[in-house]
């Protein structure tokens, strides 16, 4: 499988950078993450769950921590679980108490961070585990990246299925129990399916702005889309354009590739602002038209 | 998602029974020993203070609250009994400013499951510009939820609360941020529909006017039923008087009167 893609890369880019592994990987990484990011942040934003992921995303830390007081090698599992564990408490308290999610979320992953912290520097030993906060989006393996293909593919399902319902959720869960939702199984299905992809990139994106990748797309998708379609369409271009523009710049300039891509998003939500502001609107349009047909009929 | 229900024939046998609910929510008691009989075709209004649990009534029988006690449904011919169908109405959809949401995703994420981000489903848009159209809002399709005015946003969520036609429709503060003619097109299309497919009504609401000139019925709510009957009856109670003090019932019997609107028995036209 994995050659198939060098071969084919090595024929279609007869360039430098070609010539290295892991950039072959990088870029099929860049491929896979980005969309999943893209889809996956348009439902974020919608939700009000962006202080949510950034919570699941620093408390991968502790994740780690706990891992390495069991004396797992690969903490990965003990990640998931205590993620799976963390966005499942956040969602179960959001319902039981009366305090605002923000509160909620606040207290759980303020301490969920310090208790990693806390485990990870006994003995002055933190530096050792520095590399989480900025990731290494070069460093990634053939193997990982099979996982990257299982986990975009989960979201797709998720988003086949059970979209529909998310969406109503977001819109109204009232409205959305009446149309016989489990409103409750939707949002801890989505909560847990977030959880799970920020703490399986997290390694190779950093602790630090792997919020960013995830919100930033949406965002800048948010101001040019009408409708759930193009949102979906413009935040997976945004995200795969910004994913293989930072790519390229992080190894022409050596810098860090997450927070390369970063940048790049930035940049292309402020020029989705600044189209907003140029384009003659669609909407102001419209208007005009209701005006009309609500004239023809007195 | 639910099945559709083709619209019955006139009844008056069917309803929908509450009793004895009771809702308590982290140790506070918000509703008890609330019983009611709903028979279909009726427009129940609750009316209540600040507080006093009526959308808190909607939402445990919308289901998305636990509540103790019964509710259950009973169809004309005994056939189908069990949980209603509920179409509900909220006062807002919590959507913030720009948000990307067009009227047609919503209405296609509640009339099908296929998945609104793959764009509208065909089969399903003739059925929702129908439900528009008939709530004169079948231009606003293609805007965005976040832009429309509280009325143009009433209608679109009435549309699809009313595909697959309710057992029960539940309407919270209908009139809030309405302006004088969306209302009339609002409460003329429910009345129309009441009669049309003979649905049970229960409509929150404190808008105390129209309410008395809309309900077959009025429930009179402060954490259980304080008291029950025509507009007239309840607005003349002593407990009503109590709680909202004398001017309202001397007003809208005043204006009851100059209106001349005498409450018929349901079943025939108020208009």
């Amino acid at each position: 499988m994995i050659e198939l893609w060098y071969s084919l890369i090595e024929s279609l880019f007869p360039f430098p950078w070609a010539e290295f592994d892991f950039m072959k990987n990088a870029l099929l990484a860049v491929l896979l993450v980005s969309p999943i990011f893209g889809i996956l942040g348009t439902m974020v934003i919608n939700n009000r769950m962006a202080f949510f992921s950034d919570a699941v995303g620093h408390a991968a830390l502790t994740g780690i921590a706990i891992g390495v007081l069991l004396g797992c090698g690969d903490p990965l599992w003990v990640m998931l679980i205590f993620a799976a564990f963390l966005a499942g408490g956040i969602t179960w308290a959001r319902r039981r108490t009366k305090a605002s999610a923000d509160t909620v979320i606040g207290v759980f992953f303020a301490t969920a961070v310090a208790l990693g912290v806390v485990i990870l520097s006994r003995q002055g030993g933190f530096n050792r585990y520095s590399g989480y906060l900025i990731g290494d989006l070069l460093s990634i393996t053939p193997g990982e990246l099979g996982l990257l293909a299982v986990v975009l593919l989960g979201v797709i399902l998720f988003w086949l299925f059970l979209f529909n319902r998310l969406f109503l959720v977001s819109l109204n869960p009232a409205v959305a129990r009446s149309r016989g939702v489990n409103v409750f199984q939707v949002e801890l299905l989505f909560s847990i399916l977030l959880a799970f992809i920020v703490t399986i990139s997290i390694q190779w994106v950093g602790i630090l702005i792997i919020n960013s990748l995830l919100v930033l797309p949406a965002a800048a998708a948010r101001n040019l889309a009408e409708n759930m379609q193009r949102y979906h369409v413009l935040a997976v271009i945004i995200s795969l354009a910004a994913g293989l523009t930072g790519l390229f710049l992080s190894y022409q300039w050596g810098t860090a590739t997450g927070a390369t891509i970063v940048l790049i998003s930035f940049v292309l939500y402020l020029g989705t602002i600044a189209w907003k502001a140029v384009r003659p609107r669609q909407a102001r349009r419209v208007p005009e038209m209701d005006a009309v047909k609500l004239n023809q009929k007195p | 998602m639910n099945p559709r229900r083709k619209p019955e024939k006139k009844c008056d046998l069917c309803c929908t029974r509450l009793e004895r609910l009771e809702v308590t929510l982290n140790g506070n008691r918000l509703l008890y020993d609330v019983s009611l009989h709903i028979h279909c075709g009726e427009l129940t209004g609750i009316v209540g203070p600040n507080g006093a649990g009526k959308s808190t009534l909607l939402k445990a029988l919308v289901g998305e609250i636990p509540y103790g006690g019964t509710l259950s449904f009973l169809d004309a011919k005994g056939l189908r009994t069990g949980r209603p169908l509920v179409g509900y109405v909220p006062q807002r959809l919590d959507l913030d400013q720009g948000s990307p949401a067009s009227v047609l995703d919503f209405c296609s994420a509640c009339a099908s499951g296929f998945p609104v981000w793959l764009g509208p489903y065909r089969r399903s848009r003739r059925r929702i510009l129908k439900n528009l159209a008939r709530f004169q809002a079948d231009h606003l399709i293609h805007r965005r939820i976040s832009e429309l005015s509280g009325g143009e946003l009433q209608r679109v969520l009435l549309a699809c609360a009313l595909d697959p036609v309710p057992d029960l429709l539940l309407l919270d503060e209908p009139s809030t941020g309405i302006d004088p003619r969306g209302l009339d097109i609002f409460y003329g299309t429910v009345s129309k529909l009441r009669q049309e497919h003979d649905l049970s009504i229960i409509m929150v609401s404190h808008d105390l006017d129209m309410i008395s000139r809309y309900a077959d019925r009025i429930v009179l709510l402060d954490k259980t039923i304080l008291a029950t009957g025509t507009p007239a009856e309840v607005f003349q109670s002593q407990i009503f008087l109590s709680l909202f003090g004398p001017r309202w019932t001397a007003e809208i019997c005043h204006r009851q009167e100059a209106a001349g609107i005498i409450h018929h028995p349901r079943g025939q036209s108020n208009d």
